[in-house]
C-alpha cells in the first residue's frame, strides 16, 4: 500500500481519470470504441447517408450487395446501408433517455426506501414486486396501444419498465451502508433525511446505481428493437434496426443481407454497452475480484 | 540432538509495487522455534507480524511472494514445498488457530462432525477410535459434557467455547507446532483469561510448540517463554519474556510498554509520537529513527543489525540499547495524574431508566401495550456532573453502548426519564428532541472506518456539525475547519484528504474533531480506543484529557477494557446484563471490597507482567438475557449467598471507600472475603 499524496479532484477531472481506467484495458478500449462509433454514426448519418431512405423503387427490388448498394436493397428497392446507419437513431436517443429516467426514479425510490425501511418499505417493494411479476411486454403493448408509439410515450413507459430493477439494487447498496456509524452519526447530529441521502448516502451507493443503469441501458436497448419488431415502436417508413430486421426475415432464405446489416447494427451495439458497462463498474472498483491484492 | 522444531533463515517477503519498486514486507526475519517452546510474536497493526506466522505454515499471501530466505521445517523448507506435500505437513505437523473462530467453525456443521473431519485428514484412526478421540479432545479444551457438546451447531457456543472448538480441532492432528494468530482477540475479559489459561495448560501437556501471535503484550505474557518483538517488518527484540517486559531494551518495545495503561498505575499512560511507516517509505537508517528518542545522525543512515546479547540471552536491534539497560522502572514521572475535584454541577441526570428490545406484539401495538417484564437494560440510576468523566464498564451484552445509544437519543427508553443540566427533560426520540440538545450532545465511535464517510474529505466530515449548528459557510466556515484541526493536532494539510488515506489515530482524530465541531457539553465515547494500536491509544486518551481540561466538557466512556478507564475516568459504573452493580470514584472502584462481579473482572484482567497472574474466580459462562427476578449475577456469582439472591434484588449500600455497591453481602463480609484471596 503505498501513499499517495492525492488531491480533491473536481468532478470533470474524475470523469476523466475513470475513462482513462475503462480505455487501459482491451475490452474496456473496444466496448468504449464502438459505443462512440454508434453515437457518433447516429448524430451524424444524415449527413452522409447515400441514398434517401424512404424512396421506393420497385425496378431495384432485393439487389445483392454491390459497388452501388453496399450492403444490397430490401423488399421495396430502399438501400439497406443507408437505412442502417440511420436505424439507430431513434433507437439510441430514446433508450438514453429511457435509462436515465429509470436511474433517476429507480435510485431515488431505492434509496429512500433503504433509508426509512419499515411499513413503507414493505409496502412500496410489494408494489415493485407485484409490478416485476407482470411481463414487461405485455404491459408494454397495453401501454403502446392505448397511448400511442410517439417516443414521448416510449421513453417514460420505457423508463418506469426498466426502473423497478434499479430500485432494487438501489435499496440493497443503501442497506451496505444504512448500518455504518456514520449514518447513525449523522442522525444522532440531528440531519434531516434528505440531508442524509444527499450528503452520506449518495456518494455511496452512486457507482453501483450508475453501473446497474449502464447495464439497463443494454436491456432496454433489446427490449426497444423487440417492439419495434413487433410494430409497436417505431412507425414506418423511418427506419429502425428491429422494423428492419421484422420485414426482412421472412425473405431471409434468399436475402440475407436485408436482415445482416440491422442485426449486426444492433448486436454491435449491445455489446458495446454491456462491456463499457463492464469496464464502468470494474474503473469504479465495484468488481472486487480485480483490485490490487496487498 | 536437534531440538528446534522451525527455523527461519533469512526471510523477506514483499510485493512489486504498481511503480515496479520491490517492496519488503518482512526483512531478513532469523529465529529458531524450539520444542516445547511458546514463542509471543507482539507488534502492532501492519507490523508483519501475520505474515510471519502464515509463512510459519508454508503460506505466503496472495500477491506477496518470497524474495529470499527460508523457513525450515524440520530441515524441509515449506516455501519451496509442492502443495501436495505442504497438506501432509498442515494439520498434521503444524496446525492453525485463527483469530475468529466463530467464522472459522463451518455454521450447518455439528461440532462433533468438524472434528471428526479434522481427523480424518489428519489421522489414520478407525470409526470407533475417532468417536472416542473427539471426546478426549473436547475434553481436554475442558468443555462441559463432551457427547452433547459434540452434537451441538457452532451458533450454540459462546465464543469461549467456539475457541476451545477451535483448539481441539488444531490438536486433532497432534502437531508439533500450532500457530496461534490473536486467538483471544475479541473474547470478553473472562473468557479471554479462562483460554490463555488452557493454552497454557496444553502447552506443558502435550509439549507442543506454540507460536502466539497478537498486538496484546497482557495477553503474550501470559502465555509466552520468549517473545519476538516486531516493527516495521522487522525483529527488533528478541529473548525471554521476562528480561523483555521487565527490562526493555529496545525504544520501541520501552516505549510501547509505557503507553499501556496499567490496572496497578493509575493516571493516563505517556504516549508515543507519530505511527509505524508504511511498507516502502524508510529507504535506509533505522526504522523506528522518526519516532526514537534516543536517535541520533548515525541512527539515520545506518540500519542497525539484531545484536545478540549473552548477559541478557537478547538480540537487539539498536544502536543505543545500552543506555537502556540499567531503566529498570518502566513506569516514568510523564504520568499525568487526573485532577479529582469534586464535581457539583450536575450536567446529565439519569433516573429509572429501562431499555428494552423485545418487540411488540401487533396487537399490543394497537392497543399501545409494552408487555416486557425483563428489559435488556433496568433500573438505571446515574447523575453525571459537569466536567466529569464517567465510565461505564462491563463485558460484551452488559447493556453499556446501548444505555450510551439511549443518551443520544438513537434508541427509544422504555421507561425512565434523562434530564439534561438539571431540569430539561430529554424526548426520547431524535425527531421531536431539541436540536440545540442534539447539539449538546455528541458521539465518537468505536470504529473510525465506519464512522467517517469513506467518500467525503476531511473538510466534508468536520463541516457537518458547523454548517448543521451554526450555519457557517465559505471562508468563515474554512477557517473553523481548520481550527477545529489544529485542536486535534491535524494541520491545514489534512483538509483535503479522504479517511482511506489516513491511518488509525489520524482517522480517530478526525472522528473526535468532528465532535468537538459542535462545541457539544457532552461527549459519548464508544470503545473510542479498541480499534486502535497500543501506542496510538494512548496518545488519543491524552488528546481526549487535553480537550477536556480546555473545554470542560463532559465524557461518558464506555470500554471493556479497565485500564483504560483507570487510565481515564473519575468514576466508574460497572454493568453487568443491563444492570449497575457497582458505582464509584475510579480510585475506589479498583479497591476492595467490591462487588463480586467487578472483583471477577479484576481478577481476569491482564497485565504485561509475567509474574502477575490473572485470578479466576467465576466460570466463563455466557448468560443469554438477565435472570428474571434475584440479583443479575446470581448465575455466575463466586460468592453466592443462596436463595435470596435469586429472589430479592440486592440493595445498594455504601461501603466505607464510597462506592456504592448492591449486593446482599454486607459491605464488611465482602471486605473479609475479599481480602483473604
Amino acid at each position: 500500500m503505498t501513499f499517495e499524496k492525492e488531491q480533491k479532484k473536481n468532478n470533470l477531472q474524475k470523469i476523466f481519470e475513470v475513462i482513462k481506467t475503462m480505455a487501459s484495458k482491451p475490452s474496456g478500449l473496444i466496448g468504449l470504441s464502438i459505443l462512440l462509433f454508434h453515437v457518433i454514426l447516429a448524430i451524424t448519418s444524415p449527413l452522409y447517408a447515400p441514398y434517401d431512405f424512404k424512396a421506393i423503387d420497385p425496378t431495384l427490388m432485393l439487389q445483392a450487395p454491390s459497388s452501388e448498394f453496399w450492403f444490397g436493397t430490401d423488399s421495396l428497392g430502399r438501400d439497406v446501408f443507408t437505412r442502417t446507419i440511420l436505424g439507430g437513431r431513434t433507437a439510441l436517443t430514446v433508450t438514453f433517455f429511457g435509462s436515465l429516467i429509470a436511474l433517476f426514479w429507480g435510485g431515488s425510490l431505492g434509496i429512500f426506501c433503504g433509508l426509512v425501511g419499515g411499513k413503507i418499505d414493505d409496502v412500496v417493494m410489494r408494489i415493485i414486486d407485484a409490478f416485476l411479476s407482470i411481463p414487461w411486454i405485455l404491459a408494454m403493448l397495453l401501454i403502446v396501444s392505448l397511448l400511442g408509439t410517439t417516443t414521448l410515450v416510449l421513453i417514460p413507459a420505457l423508463g418506469f419498465f426498466y426502473g423497478k430493477g434499479i430500485v432494487r439494487v438501489a435499496r440493497a447498496a443503501t442497506h451496505d451502508v444504512i448500518a455504518k456509524d456514520f449514518i447513525v452519526s449523522a442522525r444522532a447530529r440531528g440531519h434531516s433525511n434528505l440531508s442524509i441521502i444527499w450528503n452520506e448516502i449518495l456518494p455511496n451507493v452512486r457507482d453501483a446505481i450508475m453501473v446497474e443503469g449502464a447495464m439497463r441501458w443494454s436491456w432496454m436497448l433489446l427490449g426497444f428493437s423487440s417492439l419495434s419488431f413487433l410494430g409497436f415502436g417505431v412507425s414506418p417508413p423511418t427506419p429502425d434496426w428491429g422494423l428492419m430486421i421484422s420485414n426482412a426475415r421472412g425473405l431471409m432464405s434468399f436475402a440475407y443481407w436485408a436482415v445482416l446489416a440491422p442485426i449486426f447494427g444492433l448486436s454491435s451495439l449491445i455489446i458495446g454497452i454491456n462491456l463499457t458497462a463492464d469496464a464502468f463498474a470494474k474503473a469504479l472498483g465495484i468488481d472486487r475480484s480485480t483490485k490490487a491484492p496487498v | 540432538m536437534d531440538n528446534s522444531v522451525q527455523t527461519i533463515n533469512n526471510l523477506t517477503i514483499g510485493f512489486t509495487s504498481q511503480k515496479g519498486e520491490q517492496i519488503s514486507i518482512l526483512k531478513n526475519i532469523s529465529t529458531t522455534i524450539k520444542k516445547g517452546e511458546t514463542v509471543g510474536i507482539v507488534g502492532e497493526s501492519g507490523s508483519g507480524k501475520s505474515t510471519l506466522a502464515l509463512a510459519m505454515m508454508g503460506y505466503v499471501k496472495h500477491g506477496l511472494y518470497t524474495i529470499s530466505g527460508e523457513c525450515l521445517f524440520h530441515s524441509n523448507n515449506l516455501l519451496e514445498m509442492k502443495n501436495k506435500d505442504l497438506e501432509n505437513i498442515r494439520g498434521r505437523k503444524i496446525a492453525m488457530i485463527p483469530q475468529n473462530a466463530g467464522q472459522s467453525l463451518t455454521p450447518n456443521l455439528k461440532i462433533g462432525y468438524q472434528i471428526d473431519e479434522a481427523l480424518k485428514l489428519h489421522t489414520d484412526l478407525k470409526k470407533e477410535e475417532r468417536d472416542k478421540k473427539i471426546s478426549e479432545l473436547l475434553n481436554k479444551v475442558r468443555l462441559p459434557s463432551p457427547e452433547i457438546m459434540a452434537q451441538r451447531y457452532p451458533h450454540e457456543l459462546s465464543g469461549g467455547q467456539q475457541q476451545r472448538v477451535a483448539v481441539a480441532m488444531a490438536l486433532a492432528g497432534n502437531p508439533e507446532l500450532l500457530l496461534l494468530d490473536e486467538p483471544t482477540t475479541g473474547l470478553d475479559v473472562t473468557t479471554q483469561a479462562h483460554v490463555l489459561e488452557l493454552l497454557n495448560f496444553i502447552a506443558k501437556d502435550t509439549g507442543t510448540s506454540m507460536v502466539y501471535v497478537s498486538h496484546d503484550l497482557g495477553a503474550i505474557a501470559q502465555v509466552s517463554d520468549r517473545i519476538i518483538v516486531m516493527y516495521s517488518g522487522e525483529i527488533v527484540l528478541d529473548g525471554p519474556v521476562r528480561s523483555i517486559l521487565k527490562n526493555p531494551i529496545h525504544p520501541y518495545t520501552f516505549g510501547l510498554l509505557k503507553s499501556i495503561p496499567k490496572l496497578t498505575s493509575p493516571g493516563l499512560p505517556a504516549s508515543m509520537s507519530g505511527s509505524q511507516p508504511q511498507p516502502g517509505t524508510i529507504k535506509m537508517g533505522c526504522s523506528f529513527y522518526k519516532r526514537c528518542n534516543l536517535s541520533e545522525d548515525k541512527c539515520k543512515n545506518n540500519s542497525p543489525n539484531l545484536e545478540y546479547i549473552d548477559d541478557l540471552n537478547t538480540s537487539v536491534r539498536c544502536f543505543k540499547y545500552k543506555e537502556l539497560i540499567n531503566v529498570k522502572e518502566t513506569n516514568s514521572d510523564t504520568v499525568k495524574s487526573i485532577n479529582n475535584d469534586i464535581f457539583q454541577n450536575e450536567i446529565l441526570d439519569i433516573s429509572k431508566v429501562s431499555i428494552s428490545y423485545a418487540k411488540q406484539k401487533f396487537i399490543d401495538q394497537l392497543l399501545n401495550k409494552v408487555d416486557d417484564s425483563n428489559p435488556t437494560v433496568q433500573d438505571i440510576n446515574i447523575n453525571i456532573n459537569k466536567g466529569e468523566t464517567l465510565a461505564l464498564v462491563g463485558e460484551s451484552g452488559s447493556g453499556k453502548s446501548t444505555i450510551l445509544k439511549s443518551i443520544a437519543g438513537l434508541l427509544k427508553t422504555k421507561d425512565g426519564m434523562i434530564k439534561f443540566d438539571k431540569d430539561n427533560v430529554l424526548s426520547n426520540d431524535l425527531k421531536t428532541r431539541d436540536p440545540g440538545f442534539l447539539r449538546a450532545i455528541q458521539l465518537i465511535f468505536q470504529n473510525p472506518d465506519e464512522s467517517l464517510n469513506p467518500n467525503h474529505t476531511v473538510e466534508e466530515i468536520v463541516s457537518q456539525p458547523l454548517r448543521l449548528y451554526f450555519g457557517l459557510k465559505g471562508d468563515e466556515l474554512k477557517q473553523k475547519i481548520i481550527e477545529v484541526l489544529e485542536k486535534v493536532r491535524l494541520g491545514e494539510f489534512y483538509l483535503t484528504r479522504y479517511p482511506r488515506q489516513l491511518s488509525g489515530g489520524e482517522k480517530q482524530r478526525v472522528a473526535v474533531a468532528r465532535a468537538f465541531a459542535a462545541k457539544p457539553d457532552i461527549i459519548l465515547c464508544d470503545e473510542v480506543t479498541s480499534a486502535l494500536d497500543v501506542s496510538v491509544q494512548a496518545a488519543v486518551l491524552n488528546l481526549l484529557q487535553e480537550l477536556k481540561e480546555d473545554f470542560g466538557t463532559t465524557y461518558i466512556f464506555v470500554s471493556h477494557d479497565l485500564a483504560v478507564v483507570r487510565a481515564i475516568s473519575d468514576r466508574v459504573a460497572v454493568l453487568y446484563q443491563g444492570r449497575l452493580c457497582e458505582i464509584g470514584p475510579s480510585k475506589n472502584v479498583y479497591e476492595l471490597p467490591s462487588h463480586p462481579y467487578t472483583e471477577v473482572l479484576l481478577g481476569a484482567a491482564l497485565e504485561p507482567d509475567p509474574d502477575i497472574k490473572p485470578k479466576l474466580v467465576a466460570e466463563d459462562i455466557v448468560e443469554e438475557k438477565p435472570p428474571e427476578q434475584g440479583c443479575s449475577f446470581q448465575g455466575r456469582c463466586p460468592r453466592i449467598l443462596g436463595d435470596i439472591c435469586k429472589t430479592d434484588v440486592p440493595p445498594w449500600q455504601i461501603g466505607e471507600n464510597g462506592n456504592s455497591i448492591r449486593c446482599h453481602i454486607k459491605v464488611d463480609d465482602l471486605k473479609k472475603q475479599q481480602s483473604i484471596n
